[in-house]
């Protein structure tokens, strides 16, 4: 036995094996996003989808951040080909309305789908509480960062982005991240 | 039915596999020789049975029988019949049994091959293939079952992935990987076994070596020029090669394999090398581990990567064992192969073999570097960082350019030593060559340092190459008068494993100037025009003739006819279209390619307006590519050659 | 047909809008513009392949980018501001080439100290193996 190419040859592979093991326990997919703490960039984009009362706005009305300061905003990014967006639309919708009359502001973001599609998509989930905009070539979208839909971003009263959320949320987590945003607030 | 048959066999197997594993150090330590026959006879059970297990799979799919689960995951009753059989590797589980079902057969033909091999050598590799064989029937009993039951058994299934039913060279490129891939556990089985059987010492193993070696490695090189071709045909992006990860595991084997396939000779030739060579043909095998396990844990993010579960834990353990037990075998039979051999002069072919492996090896390790940064940097300093084409590009290019030339240097160079004078009259002349390619490349248009080296040196290699051809033919004409057809078949059937290697590199030439032609003088276009308009790049003129959309029974397409413009004149059509899968988000895009000698115009559809009012057309015009499938066909042409046993087309030294 | 179009057709409406204004005639400024687009883009990582540059790819998101890109560039962005905007959003991650600082300076390193390595050990075993055992 050689030690010396033994242990030269144990100290590339012993790492090796230690990357990968660690490797294992990572997801790749997972990016965190530098976003959080930042400045959220404004936005003013046209309502294609009215919303339910009391949350509604006209259909050509626009959405601006600016209008929203001193409120807590939830951007919610979906698209009416998007499988999972199914799977939190009524989560969304009904903890909407619960927060309806508080300082707290939902907005759907269509992206990259029509508005037409996007319509049918809410007629067939029964309806939508807060409107929903389009946002043309995506550039809020880019703006915020996105990968793909869905992805839910939680503004805080200053206009910073506080949490970024990848794929469909539950109700319990928009609920504590909502409240902890009013919470701050309020102090 | 075919379910328990099926999983009942792989079950059968791995008691089979353990008895043949155990079966050879018995017979060998105790000397009972007459117990060996039983060890082969587990490794042709062992074929046999997972023969079963994966015919039994494709029999499952055709008949749609979706109580079995991979059946239901990939299968589909809309999905014609050669993707319903080939999805036998379209995902995790299949592929894992189709790789079983590989090695298995490759076990089968070393035993049935060298069987009658005296020596322990044989039987020792064939137990090293068949722990091989044990790994992958505990992954497919565990881990990737294919066979796990469904219930209630679904009407139907989605289908498999769509970007694997969207082009026939789903057909090809991963039967090819395969065999490229599974085929390197050969050569590592004869390793092991000239280790434990202490032939080692001797060279006569790795003559049987080189030739496993060869076979895969042809396979290897078909394979990555087949995905290439299909990246060209089914992403739509216009190229070929994006260093993804699972690209560049398939391509670091390869390095390893091409650099030991040179090492081998300055073996065979001067009894050097020798531990190098035990380390490369250890190091392909772990690469190809490697890479299996990099695609299949999902832990490096990549466009292929399958979907995963606990499987990468196993992998983990398997190439933990492997990698400490091959390293101690390496080590512990490292002072037996001291070199005996000496060179005789620097300016020699040995020199330039040497250099061949040490760019090989550092382009192997600057890709394996490069794929494994983003895992290192997470792991060390938190960060998500990627690491792709540019990077890889950067690196790349001056380890290939120093490639080319020494590919040209080398067959110029003779073997031992060389006099100022022969040197001169061996590397003056492909001078010329490179001159030609060099002004070709100015006046095409290349300012690019290092494309300007890479023609330059294509054209070196190339005519030393040739001129090596021309050498041998020359000295046939004249001594024996043969007509220049007879010597040129005579010639190579003389020596088939040099001009096959010439051969091969004429290939690889003929892939680096489409590579390097098409990354240099790409041109593009995009631009959203309506019916009746035209979009141009690089002189072609396409027009939009139409918008169409059709169903089929399994997708929905919609197309754009456009016409390619010959001044008013119509010279012909291209159809690119997006295929919409009921089971996936983002359609499937489906360029057109219209090849000629000199180049590819390549249409891809980017988008359109729902009601046919205009599309968003992307044109490229990509030179040389056609010569990247062609190169690769006259690779695998080469490695025939050099295959083919003696005997074939050998000629008949003297004539009557 | 036309229904099957509209059926299908998630694809881009938007992007169509953001390329809506090229035309299939360039301008000489125009194809510069579009060349200093295609350099930063080959360099900026698409979101939702992956492993392609938003050049290369034919996603929808990546054709929106890369008209983002444009647009910055038309504004008088410097290729480094345009890269910086991308970082800010996306992190490190988008940059195909991780910036040559700091630690990522190992993985440019190291494969050019193999192969200064490799050569030294060339030089030495061929002048090794080549010194005459007998005096010529």
């Amino acid at each position: 036995m050689n030690w010396k190419r033994a242990a030269i040859g144990a100290a590339c592979v012993v790492p090796l094996i230690a990357l990968f093991g660690y490797g294992l326990t990572r997801d790749p997919k997972d990016i965190p996003s530098p976003l959080p703490g930042h400045e959220a960039t404004p936005f003013a984009l046209a309502v294609f989808a009215p919303g339910q009362p009391p949350l509604a706005r006209a259909p050509g009305d626009t959405v601006r951040l600016a209008d929203l300061k001193g409120q807590v905003v939830v951007l919610n990014f979906w698209a009416s080909w998007c499988l999972s967006c199914r799977d939190e639309h009524q989560i969304l919708s009904e903890t909407a309305r619960s927060y309806a009359g508080r300082p707290v502001h939902f907005v759907g973001v269509l992206y990259n789908d029509e508005p037409a599609n996007g319509t049918q998509w809410i007629e067939q989930m029964g309806g939508q509480s807060y409107p929903s905009v389009t946002d043309p070539g995506a550039r809020t979208a880019i703006n915020y960062g996105l990968y793909g839909v869905p992805e839910t971003y939680f503004l805080d009263v200053n206009g910073r982005i506080a949490y970024k959320a990848t794929g469909p949320v539950n109700a319990a987590i928009v609920r504590r991240l909502v409240d902890s945003l009013m919470a701050v607030a309020a102090k | 039915m075919t379910r328990l048959l099926a999983h009942d066999s792989i079950l059968v197997s791995l008691v089979v596999v353990l008895f043949g594993m155990a079966t050879v150090p018995v017979a060998l330590r105790t000397g009972r020789r007459n117990l060996l026959p039983y060890a082969f006879a587990a490794v042709y059970t062992n074929f046999f049975l997972i023969s079963v297990a994966a015919i039994g799979m494709v029999y499952a799919l055709v008949t749609h029988d979706f109580s079995i689960g991979y059946v239901a995951q990939v299968g589909s009753r809309s999905t014609p019949l050669l993707f319903t059989v080939i999805s036998l590797w379209g995902a995790l589980e299949g592929s894992i049994l189709f790789w079983a079902w590989v090695l298995s057969m490759y076990a089968a033909a070393v035993v049935w091959i060298n069987s009658r091999r005296p020596g322990n050598l044989v039987p020792y590799a064939a137990a090293t293939l068949l722990f091989v064989s044990f790994f992958f029937a505990i992954l497919l009993l565990g881990p990737a079952d294919p066979f796990g039951s469904v219930s209630p058994v679904p009407a139907d299934g989605p289908g498999p992935n769509p970007l694997l039913q969207n082009h026939i060279l789903m057909a090809i490129h991963p039967p090819l990987l395969y065999l490229g891939y599974v085929g390197m556990s050969v050569p590592f089985a004869f390793a092991i076994g000239a280790m434990l059987s202490g032939e080692v010492e001797t060279d006569d193993w790795m003559r049987l070596t080189r030739r496993w070696t060869l076979s895969a490695w042809g396979f290897l090189s078909a394979a990555i020029i087949a995905g290439m071709w299909w990246s060209y045909e089914v992403l739509g992006w216009g190229g070929y090669w994006a260093w993804d990860p699972v690209e560049n595991a398939s391509f670091l084997p390869w390095l390893t394999a091409t650099a030991f396939l040179h090492s081998a000779m300055v073996q065979e030739r001067r009894g050097m090398l020798r531990l190098w060579n035990l380390n490369l043909v250890v190091g392909t095998f772990l690469l190809t581990i490697l890479g299996t396990f990099l695609t299949r844990s999902g832990i490096v993010s990549s466009v292929h990567a399958f979907t995963t579960g606990t499987i990468g834990y196993f992998f983990l353990a398997f190439i933990a064992i492997v990698m400490l037990a091959s390293l101690a075998m390496v080590a512990g039979n490292s002072e037996r192969l001291r070199s005996t051999g000496r060179f005789d002069s620097p300016a020699s072919r040995e020199t330039v073999f040497l250099l061949n492996n040490l760019f090989l090896t550092a382009f192997m390790f600057t890709v394996l570097t490069g794929t494994l940064f983003p895992l290192v940097a997470e792991a060390i300093k938190g960060v998500k960082v990627s690491v792709g084409e540019p990077f890889f590009n950067r690196m790349s290019l001056p380890i290939v350019v120093t490639l080319l030339f020494l590919m040209g240097v080398g067959p110029a160079l003779p073997w031992k030593s060389a006099s100022k004078a022969e040197l001169k009259a061996k590397l003056l002349p492909p001078a010329i060559g490179a001159a030609l390619f060099l002004v070709i490349g100015v006046v095409a248009g290349a300012r690019n340092v290092y494309s300007l080296l890479a023609f330059t040196f294509a054209g070196y290699a190339a005519f030393a190459n040739l001129r090596e051809y021309w050498i041998g033919m020359r000295a046939r004409h004249t001594a024996h008068g043969e007509g220049w057809g007879t010597a040129l078949v005579r010639l190579v059937g003389g020596n088939k494993h040099r001009y096959g290697g010439y051969t091969a590199h004429l290939g690889v030439i003929l892939v680096a100037l489409g590579v390097a032609a098409s990354s240099t003088f790409r041109t593009e276009h995009e631009a959203t025009i309506k019916p009746g308009e035209t979009i141009s790049v690089s002189g072609h003129t396409l027009r939009l003739k139409s918008m169409w959309g059709r169903e089929e029974k399994q997708r929905s397409v919609v197309g754009a006819t456009l016409e390619v413009m010959n001044g008013a004149a119509v010279r012909g059509t291209m159809e690119p279209h997006m295929n919409f899968y009921p089971m996936s988000q983002a359609p499937v895009p489906t360029p057109a390619v219209r090849s000629g000698f000199l180049g590819d115009l390549y249409v891809n559809l980017q988008a359109f307006r729902p009601d046919g009012s205009n599309a968003t057309i992307r044109v490229i015009y990509e030179p040389l590519v056609p010569w990247i499938w062609f190169g690769g066909g006259v690779v695998v042409f080469g490695a025939l050659i050099a295959i083919f046993p003696s005997g074939m087309f050998s000629a008949r030294r003297v004539e009557a | 047909m036309t229904r099957l179009l509209a059926a299908v057709a998630y694809a881009s409406l938007g992007a169509i809008g953001a390329l809506g204004s090229a035309s299939q005639q360039q301008s000489p400024a125009d194809s510069v513009l579009e060349a200093r687009t295609a350099v930063i883009a080959a360099q900026l990582r698409c979101p939702v392949c992956q492993g392609l540059s938003i050049q290369d790819s034919p996603s929808e998101l990546s054709q929106q980018m890369r008209a983002v890109v444009k647009d910055q560039l038309r504004a008088g962005k410097t290729p480094e501001d345009v890269k910086a905007f991308f970082v800010s959003k996306y992190g490190e991650w988008i940059l195909l080439e991780p910036k040559a600082q700091g630690f990522n300076m190992l993985v440019y390193a190291l494969p050019v100290l193999l192969v200064l390595l490799g050569l030294g050990v060339v030089i030495v075993s061929v002048r090794k193996w080549t010194k005459p055992t007998t005096p010529a």
